[in-house]
C-alpha cells in the first residue's frame, strides 16, 4: 500500500527513487551523488515526511537517471538506511538497501586540521571504512578516526 | 625471506614482527661501528637526504651519524628558513626535486599524514622522522632495542608506561609493538591523562596484555622495564593542579626502593624533571644509552633498506 505522504511527489516514470534518507539529509545526499543545478531532468525532493521505519525520512525522485551501485552506495556514510528502488515503466525492477564502501576517496574531508590533506598539497582525501554499523571511517594519511555525525559535518 | 630492500618506513604499523626482528638483530652488528671502533663502508656511493621541516636535532643529528659511520654521503635541511619551500613549494614537489638527488629520504614534517603522502610520491625510499603528532616510528625501534639489549629479551616483560598516554604518540606505537612482541604492559598515569579507549581496544584486538595501576608506587614492584614520559603543563589550565601532578609521577630513589634489581628506566628525552638527576647514577638508567641505540638502529635500517 502507498503511504499517502509519499504521494506529495507522483509516482515516475523512468528513474531512481531513493527512500529512508535520514531527515534532513535530502540535500546532502545530492551532493554526494553530485547533482547540482546543471543537472537537466526533473529531480524531486521530499523532506521530514512520516515514516513508520525511521519516525521521519527524505525522499529523493531523479528521473531518467539510473544509479549504478558504486555511486549511491556513497550515500550510506550519511544514511546507512536508504534504500534504493531502480524504475522502469512505472515498476520497482531493482530495490536494495545502500551498503557502505571499502574506500571513501574525495567526498568527505579529515576533520583533523593538521592532516596534510588539509594544506595546499594536491591530494584527494581517502579514507578506509573500518566499521559499517556504526559507520566509522579512518584517514588513509594521518589515521585519524571518523564517526557518522563528523563525516556529515566535512562532506565536501 | 625477510627484507626490507627498497621499502619506505612510515609507521610502525608498516613492519611486521619478522622485519622488526631483522632490524634489531642488524642493530647488533652495527654496535661496533656506531662506537667508532670498527669503520665501514658499506653505503659508499649512497646519499641520504634529511629534510627536516621543523627542527629535531636528536633525530636529523643521529640519521646524520647513522649514514657517515657507514660511508655514506648527506644532504638536507635542518630547516626551511632560505628553502624553496619559502617560497611556497609544496611538499610534493619538494619530494619530487629531492629524489633526484638521493637514494633515501628522511622526512621530519609537521603535518600529520605527510610522510605518508612523500611515500606515495616518492620513487626512493621514505623514512618518517616524525609527522607532527603523528608517527615516529624509528623511534619506536629503538625503544625496542633499548629493552631487547638491556631487559634481555622483550617477550614476557612487563613494560610499565608513565605519564602522558593520552597525547604522548611514542607510547601509543609502543604498546603496539610492545603487543606484538607479547610484552606485559602497565599503564599509570593521571586520570586526565590516561591512554584514549580508542587505542586501548585496538590493543586488546592485538591480543596485548595490559594492566592500569593506580599508582607508580603500586606500578614499580612489578616492573622490568619502566618507560617514562614528560607530562607537558600546556595540558593542564591550572599551574598548580600540574604541579601537584607532576609531583606524584616523580621518579625519585625514593620511589626506586621498591624496585626490582634489574629494572631498567628509559625515556624518549628531552626530560624536564619527571626523573630526579639523582636517579642518573643509578644501574636502572638507561635513557642516555637508549638515545645513543637511536644511531645502531638507524644504520640498521639505512642499511637493509638500501643494500638488503
Amino acid at each position: 500500500m502507498i503511504v499517502l505522504e509519499e504521494l506529495r511527489v507522483k509516482p515516475i516514470k523512468e528513474g531512481t527513487v531513493i527512500d529512508h534518507i535520514k531527515p534532513g539529509k535530502a540535500l546532502k545526499v545530492l551532493k554526494i551523488l553530485g547533482i547540482t543545478e546543471e543537472h537537466g531532468d526533473i529531480v524531486s525532493i521530499v523532506m521530514n515526511v512520516p515514516s513508520q521505519k525511521l519516525g521521519k525520512k527524505d525522499i529523493i525522485k531523479l528521473e531518467n537517471v539510473f544509479l549504478d551501485r558504486e555511486t549511491v552506495n556513497k550515500i550510506a556514510l550519511i544514511s546507512p538506511m536508504a534504500t534504493i528502488n531502480i524504475i522502469k515503466d512505472y515498476r520497482v525492477i531493482e530495490k536494495y538497501i545502500v551498503e557502505p564502501p571499502e574506500e571513501v576517496v574525495g567526498i568527505v574531508r579529515c576533520q583533523n586540521p593538521r592532516c596534510i590533506t588539509n594544506s595546499k598539497e594536491p591530494i584527494t582525501p581517502k579514507f578506509r571504512v573500518i566499521s559499517k554499523e556504526p559507520i566509522t571511517i579512518r584517514c588513509h594519511y594521518c589515521s585519524r578516526v571518523m564517526t557518522e555525525e563528523e563525516i556529515e559535518k566535512n562532506i565536501i | 625471506m625477510v627484507s626490507l630492500k627498497g621499502k619506505d618506513l612510515v609507521s610502525i604499523r608498516d613492519l611486521t614482527k619478522e622485519e622488526m626482528e631483522l632490524i634489531l638483530s642488524e642493530t647488533d652488528k652495527m654496535i661496533p661501528i656506531a662506537r667508532g671502533e670498527q669503520s665501514s663502508k658499506i653505503l659508499k656511493g649512497k646519499i641520504l637526504a634529511t629534510l627536516f621541516f621543523e627542527p629535531s636535532t636528536r633525530t636529523r643529528m643521529s640519521f646524520e651519524t647513522a649514514m657517515q659511520r657507514l660511508g655514506g654521503g648527506i644532504i638536507g635541511f635542518a630547516s626551511i628558513e632560505g628553502t624553496s619551500i619559502m617560497k611556497g613549494e609544496t611538499l610534493s614537489d619538494t619530494i619530487r626535486v629531492v629524489e633526484g638527488y638521493a637514494d633515501i629520504i628522511v622526512l621530519r614534517h609537521p603535518a600529520e599524514g605527510s610522510a605518508r603522502l612523500a611515500a606515495e610520491i616518492s620513487s626512493k625510499p621514505i623514512i618518517n622522522g616524525g609527522d607532527g603528532a603523528g608517527q615516529h616510528p624509528t623511534q619506536t625501534l629503538l625503544d625496542l632495542y633499548t629493552i631487547k639489549r638491556e631487559a634481555g629479551e622483550i617477550e614476557g616483560k612487563k613494560v610499565v608506561l608513565l605519564g602522558d598516554l593520552k597525547y604522548g604518540r611514542t607510547v601509543h606505537s609502543l604498546a603496539y609493538a610492545l603487543a606484538m612482541f607479547n610484552a606485559e604492559i602497565g599503564l599509570v598515569s593521571p586520570p586526565t591523562l590516561r591512554m584514549p579507549e580508542e587505542i586501548l581496544k585496538d590493543l586488546k584486538e592485538i591480543g596485548a596484555k595490559i594492566k592500569e595501576y593506580s599508582s607508580l608506587k603500586e606500578a614499580i614492584k612489578e616492573a622490568d622495564v619502566l618507560y617514562v614520559t614528560r607530562i607537558q603543563k600546556e595540558r593542564f589550565p591550572d599551574p598548580t593542579e600540574y604541579l601537584k601532578v607532576a609531583g606524584s609521577y616523580k621518579v625519585d630513589l625514593k620511589i626506586l626502593k621498591d624496585a626490582k634489581e634489574n629494572l631498567i628506566i628509559m625515556h624518549p628525552l628531552p626530560r624536564v624533571d619527571e626523573i630526579d638527576p639523582s636517579v642518573d647514577e643509578t644501574k636502572h638508567a638507561k635513557y642516555f644509552l637508549q638515545s645513543f641505540y637511536g644511531v645502531p638502529v638507524r644504520m640498521a635500517l639505512l642499511k637493509l633498506i638500501l643494500v638488503g
